[in-house]
Order: structure tokens, then sequence, then C-alpha cells
């Protein structure tokens, strides 16, 4: 056997040590991408477009944030040349300006010409961007597709010129080359930044596409206003555009999202900006061993005791004598005052053991800034038309020793269809996650819930089925994602178990409401039925007992309003609240519900009906009266009461 | 709200206006009333009592609303668990369950209102001294509730029901209410009868025979000349022309009648009058299977939806004389004419076994599961097998001279 088989042996060019130490050499973090660039979300022209324009809109969100700027920011999209096939990618210049605070003209090169550099990825801090390879990604991509440098207008001080820079970027050194430096007048006021890249790409709409990022993210992001200028309205009005100015609140006093024929606004309708998050040290249960080594060795502290308390959270002395009493030999005995330098690697290792056993305090949660209820409903408000929204946000938690905190929020009902599947929407501090959807923790937890409890169909292991729009976002210092793409939450017990709790409390109002509607539903259809016939009755009692008509009618619908009084709740009790006169929000807890434009609108899908509506029409009713009439002369009344109500 | 104002006097303009036009109707119909007391005694004051009655029962729904009670009027019960057997009577009567008629419940609301708007016809009928077919109750009451596209009834059915359900919570009859219901079973025979003043020789009724009226009162029939002795009733015109061809009241000096089915009111009614005021025993010859079963059984004791008027209606002693079960082998008939029992057949058959006032009767429990054994009900017409006058010449003759029967 072995004799037939035996390979042919073949002359095998001899390497040695020194001839391969030749071939080796340091790989440029740069040249490592552009060999890798999947990794970083360029795979193809769709996701590079998206993933530009979402490093740039995170990273302005996060400047402006940091400088207490409400920000406002601009993406235009401009088709240079189009696909020549349907297959092939075109041309595009994206170009997103913000309000931020500008950069600092040193920095510029740095900040867009360096992968990997950036003021995030070595604090534990809850922020958008983490690893800081992004933006400069994305011009690393637009140079490599299109040869074209990135273009960077920057205006750090107000009253002076911005400055104007194109950069290169020189792959194999991981250095920007800066091709144009100049100062420039043509920027708008104030501080701010303007990036420009022009690469390949494929503009496309609908699912995953960067309109379906900025909507999810005004969504997170109430406090800011966005105005997006997609190809096809780019030529409509080339000049930047008076923004906000143009958007009105429609007839139900809400702000929403709104289309003009050269843009689209994502609205402001929150006017604070989101608190701002302390950084923290890290956690002893979040820190591995070798990263604990690590520490111990850059420390700039010269004892033990230094050393735990300026490099980590939340480890008492109590806890470090007690640590280092474990790891104390006959030889060796530790203690707080231990010099650092004299740690054996071998001690290291016991003293973090311990101190993965040792029972500390969670960590500190004053870093984290969920988006908070307010502003949840505020942006489902304005993005998605439903009628009743309810957001909730749960307590701190932690996983590994990061704090996060999970929040969930949902809209029902109105405009949205009924007859489809939920749409999920997630998001890590206040990023939209738009792709690797079942891959998520997010909606694994949506599927988990059992939404049959609230009114909802549900096929079994699926997303319910109906009116509903499910929202749910992780605040962290550290988001546990999947891959580096930054599409899916991973899926840690704790995290889920959070998700599952704020997804319920969600749900349980959301299943009040749907009960209370359907009661509401239900009496109202009673009325109809009894005033259908309450002029027929009192007309035959009229007749046989002479008794009066009119009088007896009024008894009778009298009678029967206060036996259908449901349907006329606004509803008041149980935490659900009516919207006052100005059509602000009465003192929201934590539910918007809306009055449905057309009830019979909203009856599609989940909810169903025993029997058709009809529509009311009183007996007695002049007859001249057309319905549409009396309904809005119903509505009216009904607005004078909120007023009441409000006042 | 000063537009709702507004809008609130007019509908009470309009609606006083309306209340105006009826009180003129009313005061008009009580005028109506008084002439018909003077010209027609007996029926006048029966009339009187009639609508008194509808006027008390609108007048307690009037008064419940305006001391603040929600409107419901009696309806007593008209089903099987309100149904009681008098064995010694022999006849089925009504219970004291009554139910409630509530307008504020859903599944009443329309109901309530159908009942006040043929009190509101009734009363209409009264007034007029006119009487109208059940058909024609459902066309006076009939009409689209204003702005709506509802109609008060959706087909005569309905309004037969309301109609039942008015008879009984009035507990007035329905000739009392001046209905009576569509023309239904014949009559041949050695009598001669007075129909509102017309005298019928039911001898010479030709091959059509007398057409019992729905409402056979002693008011508009009287009967004269009774020679006939007894009387058979069969299930249906096809069975009866046999009869009446091969004259078969004369030869045995009876009465011949016929029900199209389950007899009407009228022919109960008529068949009640002639066993109770002249004495005339009543034979029915009706199919081999549980409908059969049934006629019969609401002949000799009274219907559960008509229970209340069983005393006036039940001939506690009729007699069934076929076909009965046994008849197959005893006439020797051939397998054509089985017909298979269905499920339906075989619970129904059941469910008329465990009747109280068959439970007890041997001969049928007998009766009954024989046919049930043979698996196969049989129609009167199967005797035309043997020969075309087979059931007039040999059959009932038979039956009569052996006094073979079931009670």
């Amino acid at each position: 056997m072995a004799k037939t088989t035996a390979p042919k042996k073949t002359k095998r060019t001899k390497a040695d040590a020194e001839s391969m130490a030749s071939k080796q050499r340091d790989i440029s973090v740069s040249e490592f991408f552009a060999k890798n660039r999947h990794l970083l979300g360029f795979d193809n022209p769709r996701k590079a477009l998206l993933t530009t324009v979402k490093e740039a809109v995170d990273n302005a969100l996060d400047a402006c944030e940091e400088a207490s700027i409400l920000p406002e920011i601009e993406v235009k999209i401009e088709e240079v040349t189009a696909p020549t096939h349907a297959s092939k990618p075109g041309r595009y210049i994206v170009t997103i300006t913000d309000n931020g605070p500008g950069i600092v003209r040193k920095q510029v090169e740095n900040i867009f010409g360096r992968l990997l550099y950036g003021s995030k990825f070595h604090r534990l801090k809850m922020s958008r961007g983490q690893q800081g390879i992004g933006i400069s990604a994305a011009g690393m991509y637009g140079l490599m597709t299109t040869g074209k440098p990135m273009i960077i207008t920057t205006r750090p001080k107000k009253n002076k010129p911005a400055h104007h820079l194109e950069l290169a970027m020189d792959t194999t050194k991981n250095k920007p080359e800066v091709t144009v430096d100049i100062e420039t007048d043509d920027f708008p006021d104030g501080t701010g930044t303007r990036v420009a890249i022009e690469m390949e790409a494929k503009f496309f709409r609908g699912k995953g596409s960067v309109e379906t990022y900025l909507e999810q993210t005004a969504i997170s992001n109430p406090h800011c206003s966005i105005t997006f200028i997609p190809p096809d309205k780019a030529n409509e009005n080339p000049d930047l555009a008076e923004s906000n100015e143009s958007v009105e609140a429609d007839e139900q006093g809400i702000l929403r999202t709104q289309e003009f024929s050269d843009r689209i606004v994502y609205p402001r309708t929150v006017d604070e900006l989101p608190p701002e998050t302390e950084e923290i040290k890290p956690h002893p249960y979040g820190v591995e061993l070798g990263t604990f080594l690590t520490m111990l060795n850059k420390t700039e502290e010269k004892q033990l005791s230094g050393f735990f308390r300026k490099e980590f959270c939340r480890v008492p002395p109590s806890t470090v004598k007690e640590v280092t009493a474990a790891a104390s030999t006959k030889g060796n005995s530790y203690s707080g005052s231990t010099w650092v330098k004299t740690v054996e690697s071998k001690d290291a290792e016991k003293i973090y053991k311990a101190l993965q056993e040792a029972k500390l305090r969670s960590p500190p949660t004053d870093c984290l800034s969920p988006i908070g209820v307010k502003q949840m409903l505020a942006g489902l408000l304005k993005g998605v038309k439903a009628e009743f929204y309810t957001a909730s946000t749960r307590k701190p938690s932690v996983y590994r020793g990061n704090p996060f905190q999970i929040e969930a929020a949902i809209a029902f009902g109105g405009e949205l269809p009924g007859d489809q599947q939920a749409r999920v929407i997630r998001y890590a501090n206040r990023v939209p996650l738009l792709h690797q959807q079942s891959a998520c923790s997010s909606f694994k937890s949506v599927i988990d819930t059992s939404w049959k409890n609230y009114g909802m169909q549900q096929p079994r292991g699926g997303v319910p089925v109906g009116p509903l729009v499910v929202m749910i976002h992780m605040a962290s210092v550290w988001v546990p994602f999947t891959s580096e793409s930054k599409d899916a939450i991973a899926d840690y017990d704790e995290i889920r178990k959070e998700m599952s709790l704020a997804l319920q409390e969600c749900g349980r109002k959301l299943g009040q409401y749907i009960r209370r509607r359907q009661r509401m539903k239900r009496d109202a259809q009673k009325r109809d039925v009894f005033e259908r016939y309450i002029g027929e009755i009192s007309r035959a009692c009229n007749y046989l007992t002479g008794t009066d008509t009119q009088e007896l009618y009024d008894a009778l619908l009298a009678q029967a309003k206060a036996r259908t009084e449901i349907a006329d709740a606004q509803l008041d009790d149980e935490g659900n609240f009516i919207k006052d006169s100005a059509g602000n929000l009465a003192k929201a807890d934590d539910v918007i519900i809306l009055d449905s434009i057309d009830s019979s609108n909203t009856t599609k899908g989940a909810v169903a009906e025993a029997k058709p509506i009809v529509k009311k029409k009183r007996v007695s009713k002049a007859s001249g009266k057309s319905t549409s009439k009396k309904r809005t002369s119903k509505k009216s009344s009904k607005k004078a009461a909120a007023g009441l109500f409000g006042a | 709200m000063a537009k709702k104002t507004t809008k609130k006097k007019v509908v009470k303009k309009v609606a006083k206006k309306k209340v105006a036009k009826t009180i003129s109707k009313k005061s008009l119909k009580n005028a109506a009333g008084k002439t018909a007391v003077g010209s027609k005694n007996k029926a006048g004051k029966r009339d009187q009592d009639t609508s008194v009655k509808l006027t008390k029962m609108a007048q307690s729904i009037v008064t419940a609303v305006h001391s603040d009670k929600e409107p419901e009027m009696d309806v007593p019960i008209r089903a099987a668990s309100n149904t009681n057997w008098n064995a010694k009577k022999g006849i089925l009567e009504m219970g004291d369950s009554v139910g409630t008629r509530q307008l504020f419940n859903l599944g009443q609301a329309r109901k309530f209102m159908q009942t006040l708007l043929h009190g509101k016809s009734v009363d209409e009928l009264l007034v007029a001294d006119k009487t109208l077919s059940l058909r024609g109750m459902f066309y006076k009451s009939l009409h689209t509730i204003e702005g709506t596209k509802e109609k008060t009834f959706d087909d005569q059915t309905e309004s037969d029901g309301i109609l039942e359900d008015l008879e009984v919570s009035l507990g007035s009859l329905r000739e009392e209410l001046h209905i009576f219901a569509k023309k239904r079973g014949t009559m041949v025979g050695n009598i001669t009868v007075v129909d509102n003043g017309d005298e019928i020789n039911c001898k010479k009724m030709g091959s059509g025979g007398y057409a019992i009226p729905s409402i056979c009162e002693p008011e508009v029939i009287q009967f004269k000349d009774v020679k006939a002795k007894f009387i058979l009733h069969v299930e249906k015109d096809t069975v009866w022309q046999r009869f009446n061809e091969d004259r078969f009241w004369e030869k045995h000096n009876c009465i011949l009648t016929e029900g199209s089915g389950q007899p009407t009111r009228g022919v109960r009614r008529m068949l009640h009058r002639l066993n109770k005021e002249h004495g005339l025993p009543v034979y029915c010859l009706l199919d081999c299977d549980p409908w059969g079963h049934y006629i019969y059984s609401v002949i000799k004791q009274g219907s559960i939806s008509l229970a209340f008027e069983s005393s006036r209606l039940a001939i506690p002693d009729a007699k069934y004389l076929g076909i009965r079960s046994i008849d197959f082998e005893r006439c020797g008939l051939s397998d054509d004419v089985k017909i298979e029992l269905n499920d339906r057949d075989i619970k129904r058959a059941k469910q008329i076994a465990s009747y109280p006032w068959f439970e007890k009767n041997k001969q049928w429990q007998k009766e009954i599961k024989q046919m049930l054994n043979n698996g196969f009900k049989m129609e009167v017409e199967s005797l035309i097998t043997k020969d075309i006058s087979y059931v007039t010449e040999e059959y009932v003759p038979a039956r009569l001279k052996a006094k073979d029967w079931l009670g």
C-alpha cells in the first residue's frame, strides 16, 4: 500500500532562517486593511457607501455631543458617473457636513489619514465609534477605487477661515500625504467639519440603505437634525438647504420626517443633548489575564495599592489586602505596599485569579447615557406613523464587568402595515445596526418574547405579525459585537435577560392598549346597535302610549351612553394619558396614544374584529347632515374636552 | 358646544312634529275602538283587551326608562326546557319560566325593537278591524331604519318568531291579534260547515276539497249537519287525493283531512273542535319515520313552541293507524320501498323516544325501536306498490276493523 501511493519526491528549495528573515517585515495596518476591507464593512460597493456615511455621521454626532452642540448634519450623495450596468458600481461623491467643534489643523492628518488613530479606543467610555478605524478607512477606500484624495474642510474657530485639505494615504506607511492645504471661506458660519470622499459605490434605497440608516439614526437621536440629499435630489438645489425652517408640524401637532423635492429632513424633536457620559476605569471582572499583566507592566504607579486604585474601579483597599494575601507564599509575601516592579508573573496570575473570585461591587453606571424614554418616544413619533407608542428604560446592569443598559420601545397601529412581520430596529450606543439581524441578541430576544400575551399574532419561533415596530437599544461602554463590522450584539445571558424584561415592560402596556381598544370598539359597536333601535322603539312607544317621542328617545340615549361609557373614555387611567389640546404630550411617562386618523384603518391585521364597523349615525339626526360633518364636529368637541383636561 | 345645542334644537323640533302626528293617530284609534265596541260586541271587547295589553307593555317600558331603569319585557320561554308534560290531561303545557328581553343587551336589542314594532302594527290592525297574514305582518312592520341600511326584519321567519313571542308575552292568541296564517290543509266529508256565514257542504267539494282556514274559531266557523262518525287525517295532499278519488269518506261515513306535513294551527283547531264538540275520533295515517311520528305527537298532545295553546289544539285520544314498522312484513312489501334511515333520522327518533310523553308508552317505545332495528323508513305511498287502491280498500279498513292502532 505504502509503496504504491508514495508521493513523488519533489525537490524543495530549502529556506533557512536567514532567507526567511529577509522576507519578514512590518505589515502596515493600512495595507492589511487594503487586503481585508470586508472586515470593516467595505466588502461591496453598496455597503461601502453605507459604511462611509455611517462612520462620518457617528463621528460627527460624537464630536458634537462632546462639545455640547446640538448636532446638525447634512449628508449629500452626488452621482459623478452613473453605473454603466446594473451590476456595476457607479461613482459618487459623499459629503458629510456637521456643525461640530471642528478639528485643529495639525490633527487633521492623523484623524483622517491614519487607521487606528483616535481618542476612543483607549478609554472605557460610551461613544458611538470605538476602534477609530472608520472614517480613515472610508477615505482609503475612496482613494483605492477612484484615486481621488479625501477632501476635508474644517473650521475649529469661529470667525476664522476654514482649513481646506486634500488627503491621500500612503498605505504602506500608514501615513497621510497632504496634497492641498489652503485656507478658505467656503464653509457655513460657525465651527464644523465637512468631509467629501469620491468613491465607487452603488446607491439604493430600502433595507440596509443609507436612507434607512439615517432614518433610524434620527429615531435614536431625536436631538439631532439630519438633512439627506440623495443623488436624485442632489441636482435640485445645490445650495445648502435652510433645513429646519420649512418642516412644519402636521395636523396632529407632531414634527415628522418630511421629504421635499430637493432633500429629506429628519427634524430635531428634542432640544436637550444627552447627558455627558463619564469615562470609567475597567472593572476587574471585565479584564483578561493578558490585559492585566500588560496593565501591571505599564502602570505608572509604584505600589500595588496605587495600581489597583488608579487603574481599576471598585477595588477597595480591603480587597487589595485579600487578593495580595492569596498570592502570598512563604518566600514572597504580598501586600498593598509591595512594589509593582517586584511582582513575579506567576504571582501576578494568582493575584488575578483571586481578584476574579473576590466579591466586588458592580461598576459605576453613571458612565451610561441611555436614550431615555421621552427621547425614544419623540424619536419614534417623528419617524414612525403609528397610534400607540411606549418605551421603557431598564436599570443599568453588568456583563463581564462592563456596565450596560437596555432600552426598548414599541410603536403600534396607525399607518403601519398590518399584515407583515413586525419591524425590529436595533441600536448599540445609539448607532443603528443594519445587518446580520438574526445573529443579534436583541433580535433573538424579540423572537423569544411571547407576543401573543400582548394581543399580537406570532408564528412559532418568529417575529410577531402586525402593525408593530420594535426598537431595542443597548448602551454600554463596551458593546460586545459579534464581528468587527459591528452589526450584531453578542449573546450574553445578562444582556438577553435585560432585553427580554424591557420588551415585556413595553409589551404589557401594548397588551393593555390593544385589549382596551378592542373593548372600546366592542362598546362603540354596541352603542351603534342601541342607537339604531332607540328611534324605532320610542316611536312605537309613542304610538302605543302617547308618551313624548323625543323625551323617551333622549332618556334611552342617555341610558345607552351610560351602558357603553368606555367608548368615550380617552384612555386616561392606568398610566395611559391623553394628548393635550396643543398636540404636545401631556406629562408623558412612557406611553403616547394618538387619535387614530381613521379608525377603520387600524383594524387591519393583528386585532381581529368581530364585526365590520358601522358608521355612527343617530336616528333622530336631521337627515341633511353628512357623515363627514359629524365626524369633524365630534373631533372638535373631543379636542375641547382634552383641552380642559390639559388645563 | 354652541353648535351642538343648536343641532339638538333642530332635532327636537322635528321630533315634536312627529309627536303631534302620532298623537292624532292615537286619538283616531280610540274613536275607532269605540265604534268597534258598538258594532261587534264580543269581538270588539276582545280587541279592546288586546289593545290594553299592548299599551300596558309599552307603558311599562316608558315608565322604566323615566325612572332610570333599563327597559325590558317579559317573554315566556318557548323551548323544550319550559314545556311540561301533563300526564293527567295528556297534553303539553307551557311552564312558568319567563325570559326577560332587554334593550341594552346586544343579542336582544333587535328583537326588542321588533317586538315593539309588531305591537304597534297589531294595534293598527285592531283599530282598522282588519286581519293580516303572517306575511302581511312582515311587510306591515318592514322598513329601513332611518339613517342606516338595516331593515327592521330580514325575512318572514324572523317576523313569525316575533309574533309568536308577542302572543305568549301578551297572553293573546294569534286570532286575537288579527293575524292569520297561510291556508294549508284540506277537508272533505259528511259534514256541512258554516264559514263566515256561508254554508259549505263538504260532500260536494269535487276533487279539490274544502281548504281549512287559518282561523277556525266559533265566531268564524260553525258546524252544521255533522253526520260523519270519525275523522281520518292523512299526512299529505297526495295521499288525500287517493282517498278522495276512491270516495273513501262516502263509503266509511267519515271526514277526510290532510295537513300538508306538520298541520297548521287552523287544521289542528278544526280537528280539535270536531273531536271535542262532536265526539269524532281522530285516526292518523302518517309516514313511518320520525317526522310522521312527531306529526302524530303534535296532533295528540300539542307542540313545544305552541305549548301555551295545547288546551285548544291537542287531541289526547287521537290514534295512529300507520304506517307501522311491522307493515313491511305484514303487507309483504318489496325491498324497493325501503328508505334508509340517515343519522339525522336516527338522532331524531331517539330524541322522540325520550320525550316524557313517549317515554312511558310501551307501544310507542316498541314501535320506534322496531323502526330503528329495521334501519329504514316508509312512506304511505309505498303501499301503492301492492295496488293503486290498496291503502283505501284494504289497509285502512282492515286496521279500523281490527282496531289495530297506537294510542
